[in-house]
């Protein structure tokens, strides 16, 4: 048993999946440490992964002609990151930085997309968890879109 | 019923359309006192009146803090004032964060914006009563680092070892190397038992419904979390009808109200 | 003064039409300002009074919904009209009325507060409705936690002069909203005029102790059996009339439950957001307050002024208005009267005057949309139990 299982089975990400699904799942994934200021993707780069952040803050940014690097958004402890790698071209939409070390789970998306086509059943578990986490992000970031403080 | 003079001890902008004005009476006696989440109706002469929440310690018996955005012909006006000046004060009013009720308890603070001015009084008030709360979370949400509110106030609670202090922005600029994101996103991952926790909350209203939101999905009961709303106020004493929100007068069977009370209306539009 | 003695039987007494006068002379004499009906523009206005003459003698107005007509019948009623666009609550909550005054002086500035030394004031001619109008405004301005000093001030120096009335308005429903036609207490005179083929008199119940009072020095006796079964007759011939009535079953509730019924929309389309009902409403009490300077701004004064939950900027607060339709506003108005104000006061808001049917430019009549809501449920409720009966 890959000891990468237990960590993963507590992250409420895989609550309540299948022992064997999980088992697949750890198949693709492993344990990374990121130094403060490393990049984990950059936009435009292929989507080969996704994140589990463990420990750390990671910075969402978008490089603006003029302004530079803007941070839309932060993602920290327990957050899941990175979606581009479940659908066509896998090319990252932002950036990833980390903005203190990072302790990380990386999840394998072609490894993933693989085992999710030969097992349906899988995949759509995946897919439910995964629809889940973008509809509070979508959520989260209208709200933002709201500036809700600024002076009307 | 007529206001009573205060003088302008200090007035400073906390931000760049924000600002504090410290008072004290004008005939030497002591402030009034007043429970956080209180209200004063404040007076500029000849111009008019506005309804303000008291942000300042609920200990303190010289000195009366007032904060607020300049954003209409009073508040601008008010900001424009200086020390020496004369302010006219009618207040105490309207109801109080439980901070008595809730011994015993987690207590978690949600504000946003100029909303950690009325929960200020709260935080004072349980930092001088540590001993008799759980955990204590503070999550506060501003606009952008420049518009983060008592930022030195923040710090020096963040320096205790016994709360624990999350701040975010919406938007980041260069200098910026906290969190981003709106304050909701901040309740998941606080360190508070939400079946044993108070929540308090102070903010817009659309963030005080997401917040709620958020809270409920961490499994605390709506009777267990308390908002301040706001209303237009000319009297504040249940008289003239402006600040109605169902049969609740703002004035005085709020601003703070546990949002059991008020979830259902406040889903409806144009209440 | 106005406060009442209960009792169970009273004693009716007589005043000849002839003798009315002497009404308002004792009142004068007691140093009492007379305020009542009178007409003025096509109207019958409520304004200060100098004799029996100034009543709007031989005056009937007819009343339907946005309508108001006054005519000369030429007969010798005085009180043959019904009700005024005016309600009591201008005297005791008057329309604009300054605060207090605030005088620049060394930097700073002083405030003097005013004086409420009111004029005893009588009013001749309240009905039935107006009654319970003024004491759901003594609740709203006397019976809470803070109490309003202007209306305390002339509230307590008040002798008001019921009249039963005689005709009800094609506007009025009082009756359903258990206000009327009879006025039963709050007064310290009532009086129902009645003129027989020969004789015209008003039979008179006294509900104070300054109504006896006055009494006392009036020309009167101790009405017959007949004369007040004469009197009881005007009013049940007033009650059996009455045009137009409100289900007040359960609105509380009702209007509760449906903040969200489409037939807001439909009112909404109707509703200018003008205000008259507020205006005219003896019971709303909505106010705003002004702030205003003389030129050199060494002096500053606070009015207050009604003010109406229809205008624009009545919800305003940073941002915009809460209630920016005119549908919000007018679903505010009616849901306040007919039902959170009943949370708030302990009745209804609504004395089933009728004067917000008459006054409203489009017709608008609360009675009717409340019938229309509680039709739309219904119907609601039989489309939805028809379609579990279908095999």
């Amino acid at each position: 048993m890959n000891t990468l299982e237990p960590l993963l089975a507590k992250h409420p990400f895989f609550a309540e999946l299948d022992q064997p699904y999980l088992e697949l799942i750890t198949g693709c994934a492993a344990n990374m440490r990121i130094k403060q200021g490393e990049f984990l993707f950059r936009e435009g780069g292929e989507a080969k992964q996704f994140f589990i952040i463990r420990e750390g803050v990671v910075t969402l940014e978008v490089h603006v002609p003029g302004a530079g690097s803007v941070t839309i958004q932060t993602v920290e402890e327990g957050d899941v990151v990175g979606w581009s790698w479940l659908f066509p071209p896998y090319r990252w939409h932002f950036t990833g930085r980390a903005v203190t070390g990072l302790r990380v789970i990386a999840l394998d998306g072609k490894c993933l997309r693989e085992k999710c086509e030969q097992d349906h059943d899988l995949g759509y578990e995946f897919l439910k968890r995964f629809s889940h986490i973008i509809l509070d992000r979508l959520q989260a970031t209208r709200l933002q879109l709201l500036d809700l403080y600024g002076t009307h | 019923m007529l206001p009573r003079l205060y003088r302008v001890q200090r007035a400073r902008w906390d931000t760049d359309d924000t600002f504090s004005l410290e008072l004290s009476p004008s005939n030497g006696h002591d402030i009034p006192a007043f429970a956080p989440g209180q209200f004063n109706m404040l007076y500029v002469y000849g111009v008019g009146e506005i309804p303000i929440s008291i942000s300042g310690d609920p200990d303190r018996c010289d000195l009366l803090v007032h904060t607020t955005r300049a954003v209409g012909t009073v508040s601008r006006a008010m900001s424009k004032l200086k020390a020496g000046d004369m302010l006219g004060v009618r207040g105490p009013f309207g109801t109080a964060w439980p901070v008595e009720a809730i011994h015993g308890k987690d207590v978690v603070i949600v504000a946003g914006g100029i909303g950690l001015a009325p929960l200020r009084p709260a935080m004072y008030h349980i930092m001088a009563q540590r001993e008799n709360y759980g955990r204590v979370v503070l999550l506060y949400g501003a606009r952008t680092a420049g518009d983060v509110l008592y930022g030195k106030q923040l710090q020096q609670w963040r320096a205790h070892f016994d709360l624990d202090v999350f701040v975010t922005v919406d938007r980041a600029t260069d200098s910026w190397r906290g969190s981003v994101g709106l304050v909701t996103a901040l309740i998941g991952r606080a360190p508070f038992d939400p079946l044993n926790t108070v929540a308090l909350v102070c903010g817009p209203e659309m963030m005080m419904r997401f917040t709620t939101m958020g809270l409920e999905k961490r499994g605390v009961s709506t009777q267990n979390i308390y908002v301040s709303l706001e209303r237009d106020m000319k009297c504040a004493i249940g008289l003239c009808g402006h600040c109605q929100f169902g049969a609740a007068f703002v004035c005085k069977d709020g601003p703070v109200f546990p949002y059991s009370q008020v979830k259902v209306l406040l889903t409806k539009w144009e209440i | 003064m106005a406060k009442m003695s209960k009792r169970e039987v009273r004693t009716q007494y007589l005043i000849d039409r002839q003798d009315f006068q002497s009404l308002f002379d004792v009142l004068f004499n007691k140093g009492f300002r007379v305020v009542g009906p009178t007409v003025r523009n096509g109207v019958v206005v409520y304004d200060q009074l100098k004799s029996v003459t100034d009543l709007p003698i031989g005056y009937q107005d007819d009343q339907e919904k946005g309508s108001y007509r006054l005519q000369q019948l030429g007969h010798q009623r005085l009180f043959s009209y019904t009700l005024s666009p005016h309600s009591w609550k201008k005297f005791l909550y008057p329309p604009a009325v300054r605060l207090w005054q605030a005088q620049r002086k060394d930097g700073s500035f002083e405030l003097i507060p005013e004086q409420q030394e009111p004029t005893p004031l009588a009013l001749i001619g309240v009905r039935a409705c107006e009654l319970n109008a003024i004491a759901i405004q003594d609740r709203i301005f006397l019976g809470g936690d803070y109490l309003d000093p202007i209306y305390k001030a002339q509230r307590e120096k008040l002798f008001i002069v019921a009249v039963n009335c005689g005709r009800a308005g094609n506007t009025c429903f009082c009756a359903s909203m258990k206000t009327g036609p009879k006025a039963t207490t709050g007064f310290d005179l009532a009086l129902t005029e009645v003129v027989e083929a020969e004789r015209h008199y008003f039979v008179v119940e006294t509900g104070s102790s300054a109504g006896e009072d006055i009494l006392r020095v009036l020309p009167h006796r101790t009405a017959t059996n007949e004369e007040i079964e004469a009197a009881s007759q005007v009013i049940a011939q007033t009650t059996a009339s009455m045009g137009r009535s409100l289900d007040t079953h359960d609105i509380k509730n009702f209007l509760y439950a449906n903040y969200d019924h489409p037939h807001w929309d439909a009112v909404a389309a109707r509703c200018l957001a003008c205000g008259n009902c507020t205006m005219v409403c003896p019971t709303c009490f909505c106010s705003t307050v002004e702030d205003v300077t003389d030129l050199t701004g060494d002096s500053a004064e606070r009015w207050r002024k009604w003010d109406s939950c229809f205008t624009t900027d009545f919800s305003y607060i940073v941002g915009g208005s809460i209630r920016s339709s005119a549908k919000s506003r007018y679903r505010q108005w009616m849901t306040h009267k007919l039902a959170t104000w009943k949370d708030q006061f302990d009745t209804s808001g609504c004395v089933g005057c009728g004067r917000c049917i008459t006054w409203c430019p489009v017709g608008i009549d609360i009675t009717e949309e409340i019938a229309s809501m509680r039709a739309e449920q219904k119907s609601t409720a039989d489309v939805e139990a028809a379609k579990e009966n279908i095999p």
